[in-house]
């Protein structure tokens, strides 16, 4: 995997690629985040097919406070790739890659259920694993595990 | 919906949906026009709760995402944490470790199998598979106490050495499974009835499964042999020998032969473990994870050290990480970020039940209501885990 050619295609979109524990992790700007995720689908290079998971990840008291992660995986290289994108508590909004992978539906559902995270563009934003009428967004970390009267 | 479609409900409370599924069915008759999965009624909020737990006191939480794979669950969570924490395991605990997480693959699908074949009208295999389950469920209880939550895995290796029974009763339980495994396909695999209800019903292409990210027996039904024990060994499974089952059709029928295939070579995998087991220690002897109890009547510094691993937990440098193994349904992952304390800043489970039922609505849509019942079986869901 020549992680190199992520940094030649979106250069200023990269805050930077590094590899830990034998893992890759690209932490993209947002306005970028499509665009490179269908570039490392579709990209003979990476040809990561596989959207096996997103989640967010909430850093408070940190600014931006929220990151949101997507996990890749690669059946033809067997590679995997992670890409992390930041997030500000103030617009907590990402574009949703439903468009390249339809697996993305319940993901993004699920992030925006338990982080408050947007996902613009999902055809059907809604809560997935809370009621409806569930006032709040429990994996944040302001969120307490206890004491909230019961819904 | 129009004025000839209607809406059921088929559950929460409803038999073949495993659990507790609710799925609203717009019927045109006996065809579902449309479905909508509803799920959630099961959500514990398991990985807030491992924020404020330690790394070793969430393995009792991880039995609790996929009940009937529980040994799976220990294993993919402690192997992501030992990745995390770099530490290395006895080879010893590395072949238990097998072992037992394929008994666990077996009972897993003997259950869903038997539950499965009960949904359509077959009640005898029901009691075939139970009995073969009850025998791994007796193994389970007398090595760890428990049948479906052993909680018997550590970060840095087992909480305990196996004894003289298990290694005879997992032997007598691989020496007949093979023709007990025949015994079942006498009664499904040529059966017409149970081939007109899952024949070409509930098809999901390999391309359809890798756009939802549907992995595990659902994907191999469909052709493609990827399995993670193979392509990423973990846990030395690059040392046994077994072949990965496909099908082509990737319909119910297929995902029931390729899983049938997958007991098969589990016990060919069980039996090598324990034929080949290496002697030598069962836990990782490192100080950072496990207290050293030998020295605590003599040196303060130890007790101090044994106390703070005990009540605090022991710290896990920053970073982060992603680790899965294959679980009885497919790719179990684990995302864990750490900050440098006793707690994860955030776990992640990435769990393969939640993923593949994705895959249900495009599978049943157009069909009649009798195959959603067979297509919400043969994804073999666990709701615990679809709603952690």
């Amino acid at each position: 995997m020549n992680v190199d050619l992520i940094m030649d295609n979106f250069g200023a979109g990269i805050a930077g690629v590094t590899t830990a524990h034998g893992e890759v992790t690209v932490r993209a700007t947002r306005d970028i985040l499509n665009p490179l995720l269908r570039f490392l689908k579709e990209d003979e290079e990476f040809a990561c097919d596989f959207l096996t998971d997103l989640c967010g990840v909430d850093y408070l008291p940190a600014s931006p406070r929220f990151q949101v992660v997507y996990h890749l995986y690669s059946l033809k290289h067997k590679h995997r790739l992670r890409v992390k994108v930041a997030v500000e508590e103030s617009d907590p909004v990402v574009d949703s890659c439903i468009s390249l992978w339809a697996g993305a539906d319940w993901h993004e559902r699920e992030c925006f259920d338990l982080f408050g995270i947007i996902f613009k563009g999902h055809p059907n934003l809604q809560r997935i694993l809370l009621p409806t009428d569930f006032a709040g967004h429990p994996l944040r970390k302001d969120f307490p595990l206890e004491g909230i009267k019961e819904q | 919906m129009n004025e000839r479609t209607m809406k059921i409900n088929l559950g929460p409370h409803h038999p073949s949906t495993h659990g507790v599924l609710r799925v609203v069915l717009e019927l045109d008759g006996e065809t579902v026009v449309d479905a909508r999965p509803d799920i959630g009624f099961l959500h514990r909020g398991i990985e807030k709760l491992a924020e404020h737990r330690s790394y070793h006191q969430f393995i009792v939480l991880s039995d609790r995402l996929d009940y009937l794979a529980a040994m799976s669950n220990n294993l993919a969570y402690v192997t992501t944490i030992e990745k995390l924490v770099e530490i290395d395991i006895p080879r010893r605990a590395r072949y238990i470790r097998v072992a037992l997480a394929e008994l666990q693959r077996i009972a897993s699908h003997l259950f869903w199998l038997g539950t499965h074949a009960h949904d359509l009208g077959a009640m005898t295999p029901l009691f075939y598979m139970l009995r073969e389950r009850e025998a791994i469920m007796d193994i389970f209880e007398s090595l760890t106490g428990s049948r479906l939550t052993p909680s018997f895995m550590r970060i840095g290796g087992l909480a305990a050495d196996i004894d003289g029974n298990f290694i005879a009763a997992v032997k007598a339980f691989t020496a007949t499974f093979a023709d007990r495994a025949d015994e079942y396909e006498t009664l499904l695999t040529a059966n017409p009835i149970w081939k007109s209800r899952t024949k070409g019903v509930g098809v999901l292409t390999t391309d359809e499964c890798i756009n939802l990210g549907v992995t595990g027996p659902m994907l191999r039904s469909a052709g493609n042999d990827w399995d993670i024990r193979k392509s990423h060994p973990y846990s030395s499974y690059e040392e046994f020998h077994f072949e990965i089952p496909t099908g082509r059709a990737g319909d119910v029928y297929d995902r029931y032969l390729v899983r049938i295939g997958e007991m098969r070579e589990s016990a060919k995998i069980i039996r090598q473990a324990v034929d080949g087991l290496p002697a030598g220690p069962w836990q990782a002897k490192d100080a950072r994870v496990f207290p050293e109890k030998k020295e605590l009547n003599t040196n303060i510094a130890a007790l101090i050290q044994h106390f703070g691993l005990v009540m605090e937990g022991f710290k896990v440098p920053p970073g982060e990480v992603y680790n899965s193994i294959e679980s009885p349904r497919g790719e179990l992952g684990f995302y864990i970020v750490s900050d440098g304390g006793a707690r994860p800043l955030r776990l992640r489970v990435r769990p393969p039940s939640f993923v593949n039922l994705q895959g249900l609505v495009k599978m049943i849509r157009g069909k009649l209501l009798s195959d959603a019942v067979a297509v919400i079986g043969a994804i073999d869901i666990v709701l615990a885990e679809v709603d952690r």
